[in-house]
């Protein structure tokens, strides 16, 4: 349906993954900003305003009193028609916990980044994945990005991916807090006209109207309740092929595409580790000592997560004889104590997949991984294709 | 009656017809009815207002009474909602209104 | 910060209030539920051009049972304790899409509040005074049946002293709530906003004028308008009585109607004589545990009340007990 633009070469500039989300919102000509502070999202809240105050973008921002009105401000304002945005980390995730179920079941098509920070207690403004693994069932679509740049153009692609009618589903956009919401690296902005191109605004469909009254959020019995929940497992199925199309779409546009799921130095790899956002940047510069080490090693790196993209693991994993899964967060008792290695193993017996799995929790409470440590697992990654870890490997916490 | 599946039902729940209320007829709540009496009602529109349902409703239609007094309104009870709370016989100013029990046939 | 209120409907009579109906038969309010009253008023004079947003509670659950709906204007509902950040959404959507030319810059679309007590003066006081702060231009209308009745009748932090709730119950050591109802017309007050007022059911023209004049100030700021909403399931009387017990509540001190328009405060219904407070407690059920001194004593806590009252207004408004 685009036609294919002419890919200029364009001067990135440089920011933190924090200001390309601002960015990202401010090219998106989106209308209503309701945010409230917190480590380590704040900056995005901050340039947001002086965006709004330079006349740079004309969008209401709404100074709410915490994270859940910050949500229930942006909901409101999406089932009126606008196209609202909303950033938060940590304990304002989990503030706004209740508001994120409202969101995924009222189908809004909201789009909110997540800097990734472990959650209370302790207190910790550090950076781990604890906030978002606890938000995953909220029925929302969920991408990790690994640079600045790809949080720029993650947030385009969400609203493109949000607003379609056959979707209809809120969009988190992760990273991970401090490592990349307070590092700088180069990030490509595009125009407005083009962005607003490659996502045209399309409000919510029922939106509030004294023209045409409708009855939003009301209260469903037994009889009718699951149906709409299923009507979001549909929706759900559906987004893998269509996030794939608007990324492909947006390659086209605008020369970068990143697909649903990453497969870096896959060829040829006999161990492969799971990993997301900074941990699977290190990777990709740590990989290749690891190769030079004789360790085959590849990195699966997850962008999609919420719906997971099971084809395409199901392809990178068919002739590996081990796959480790990094966690950002734990998953207390459960069989496997990493949330996605719960999950992949799920994933392994439902299509019969003949390789190891590795489960190790790493970085907690923004614990430093030096390259070293990351060469560590992949040496464990490439054991584990002979050596079995039954249990979750706590990598790095002290005894 | 066949119960709508998920393909029908509009996304998030949303009652893109409201007003349907007026399918869900709650007048089988009462066990005393409110009846008015035309020659008494002075036509004030108190139990019209205090009517949480809408049930008093105020017809255009004239009315002499045997004192000749006219009235361009009538008030009638629209029995499929009326709950029988009794609040327009207790605020009726001229006492027109009786609430008597529901006959169970 | 423009939202244009233009001029709002203003009653003398009954007959001047419209005859269409917005918010209709076939809900699920309890029978004698004034609320239903209040509602189908405030519905009438705010008019079609309304959007309203309702906490949870006993009027958003009774009258939103999927796939029925008896509001005929935009209604929405989302949580318990953020109507006044959902509110503060929409009205600002409204706003800016009206700037960027999506809607028409003259297109009227009030945004109106409906809350219990619970949902306003417990745990949506946050989102409440967020709101108010910000001076969006809401108009929040506040149902006060004095406890959480939809899920039962617990007490909030508006039930008044001595009232029985299921959390309040009248036992060998309790004598049914120990504390004093929470002044949220005051706190709101206190944010300085154009207009907040108390209303009553029972007393139709004052309650519709004061709606109209909430509306009116949208433009400026917003407005909160704290209704008294006699419960007939809650209070414990019979369903006739919601409107007679709720002209009690005035009569007798318990809840004086004023309001506090840009700051001045004024007593709308002045009363020259009180009645004695048993007059209002002996009919309701949640009241017929207590003794002459206990009677005695809300009669005190009203006295009190009512001389606060009357300093603010400079002069006696409300007059002393009928002997």
């Amino acid at each position: 349906m685009e036609a294919a633009q002419e890919v200029k070469s364009k001067r990135p500039i440089p920011l933190s993954t924090n200001y390309a989300v601002a960015h990202a919102a401010k090219d998106l000509d989106v209308d209503v900003v309701a945010a409230y502070p917190i480590t380590p999202q704040t900056t995005v809240v901050e340039k947001l305003s002086e965006f709004v105050a330079n006349g740079e973008l004309d969008a209401e921002f709404i100074h709410v009193e915490s994270e859940h009105s910050a949500l229930s401000a942006t909901l409101a304002a999406s089932l009126t028609g606008a196209r609202a945005f909303t950033a938060t980390a940590s304990q304002g995730l989990a503030l706004m916990h209740e508001i994120l179920h409202v969101a995924s079941g009222l189908r809004a098509p909201i789009v909110m980044s997540v800097a990734m920070r472990a959650l209370s207690a302790p207190i910790s403004i550090w950076n781990d994945q604890t906030d978002l693994f606890n938000a995953r069932d909220a029925g929302w679509i969920i991408y990790f990005v690994h640079t600045a740049q790809e949080a720029y153009d993650t947030v385009i692609q969400a609203y493109r991916l949000a607003e379609d009618r056959g979707v209809m589903l809120p969009v988190m956009v992760g990273y991970d807090g401090y490592v990349m919401s307070h590092t700088t690296e180069p990030v490509v902005v595009e125009d407005r006209a083009s962005v607003l191109k490659f996502a045209p605004k399309r409000p919510y469909p029922y939106r509030l109207d004294p023209d045409k009254p409708v009855t939003i959020g009301p209260i469903v019995p037994p009889e009718y309740y699951y149906e709409l929940k299923y009507q979001q497992v549909k929706a759900m199925e559906g987004v893998p092929e269509k996030a794939e199309d608007v990324d492909r779409e947006f390659q086209k546009a605008f020369g970068r595409g990143y697909g649903i799921m990453e497969c870096y130095m896959c060829e040829g790899a006999d161990a492969l580790i799971v990993a997301n956002a900074s941990y699977a940047a290190t990777l990709k510069s740590v990989l290749p000592d690891a190769w030079r080490e004789g360790l085959k090693v590849g990195l699966l790196r997850l962008r999609l997560y919420r719906p997971f993209p099971a084809k395409h693991f199901v392809n990178y994993t068919s002739n590996v004889k081990s796959v480790l899964v990094i966690d950002r967060a734990i998953s207390y008792g459960a069989p496997y104590q990493g949330p996605l290695a719960n999950e992949i193993a799920g994933l392994k017996v439902r299509e019969d997949l003949g390789f190891n799995l590795t489960s190790a929790v790493a970085g907690i409470g923004q614990r430093a991984m030096e390259p070293e440590d990351f060469l560590a697992l992949a040496r464990l990654a490439w054991e584990a294709r002979t050596r079995r870890y039954p249990e979750t490997i706590f990598y790095g916490v002290r005894e | 009656m066949k119960l709508p599946g998920w393909k029908e039902m509009t996304i998030g729940g949303v009652i893109t017809n409201p007003g349907n209320s007026l399918e869900y007829k709650t007048g089988d709540w009462k066990v005393l009815m409110p009846v008015i009496n035309q020659e008494k009602c002075i036509r004030c529109r108190i139990c019209w207002y205090v009517c949480p349902d809408s049930a008093i409703l105020e017809l255009d239609k004239p009315y002499t009474t045997k004192a000749k007094r006219v009235y361009k309104i009538s008030y009638d009870v629209n029995y499929d909602f009326c709950k029988g709370c009794g609040m327009c016989a207790q605020e009726c100013p001229a006492k027109a209104i009786d609430m008597v029990p529901v006959e169970v046939s | 910060m423009a939202q244009q209120a233009g001029k709002s409907l203003r009653i003398k009579s009954l007959f001047d209030l419209p005859r269409e109906e917005l918010f209709i038969s076939g809900h699920g309010l309890c029978a004698g539920c004034t609320a239903g009253t209040i509602m189908r008023m405030l519905t009438k004079v705010a008019g079609k051009d309304t959007i309203i947003v309702n906490a949870t509670g006993c009027v958003e659950v009774a009258t939103t049972r999927y796939p029925y709906s008896n509001w005929l204007v935009p209604w929405f509902h989302s949580a318990f304790e953020n109507a006044g950040a959902s509110a503060s959404g929409i009205a600002r959507t409204i706003e800016v899409l009206k700037r960027k030319g999506v809607i028409p810059k003259d297109k009227q679309a009030k945004v109106v509040v409906v809350a219990g007590d619970g949902g306003t003066v417990d745990i949506g006081l946050q989102s409440l005074s967020g709101m108010l702060e910000r001076r969006d231009p809401v108009m929040y209308v506040l149902y006060d049946n004095e406890a959480y009745m939809n899920t039962g009748i617990q007490r909030s932090g508006a039930t008044p002293f001595h009232a029985w709730t299921t959390t309040t119950p009248t036992g060998k050591v309790w004598r049914g709530e120990w504390r004093t109802k929470k002044d949220i017309a005051m706190i709101v007050a206190a944010h300085r906003i154009p207009y907040v007022a108390t209303a009553n059911p029972a007393y139709p023209q004052d309650m519709v004028n004061k709606f109209a004049r909430g509306l009116e100030v949208l433009d400026e700021g917003p407005s909160f308008i704290h209704v008294l909403m006699a419960c007939t399931t809650g209070w414990r009387f019979d369903p006739a009585l919601g409107i007679t017990i709720s002209r009690l509540a005035t009569e007798t001190g318990v809840f004086p109607l004023y309001e506090i328009d840009h700051g001045n405060f004024r007593v709308t219904f002045p009363v020259a004589k009180r009645k004695p407070v048993s007059e209002y407690l002996k009919l309701q059920g949640r009241f017929a545990h207590l003794t002459p001194a206990e009677i005695e004593e809300i009669q005190k806590l009203v006295n009190e009340r009512v001389a606060e009252i009357n300093k603010l207004a400079g002069k006696e408004v409300i007059g002393p007990v009928a002997k």
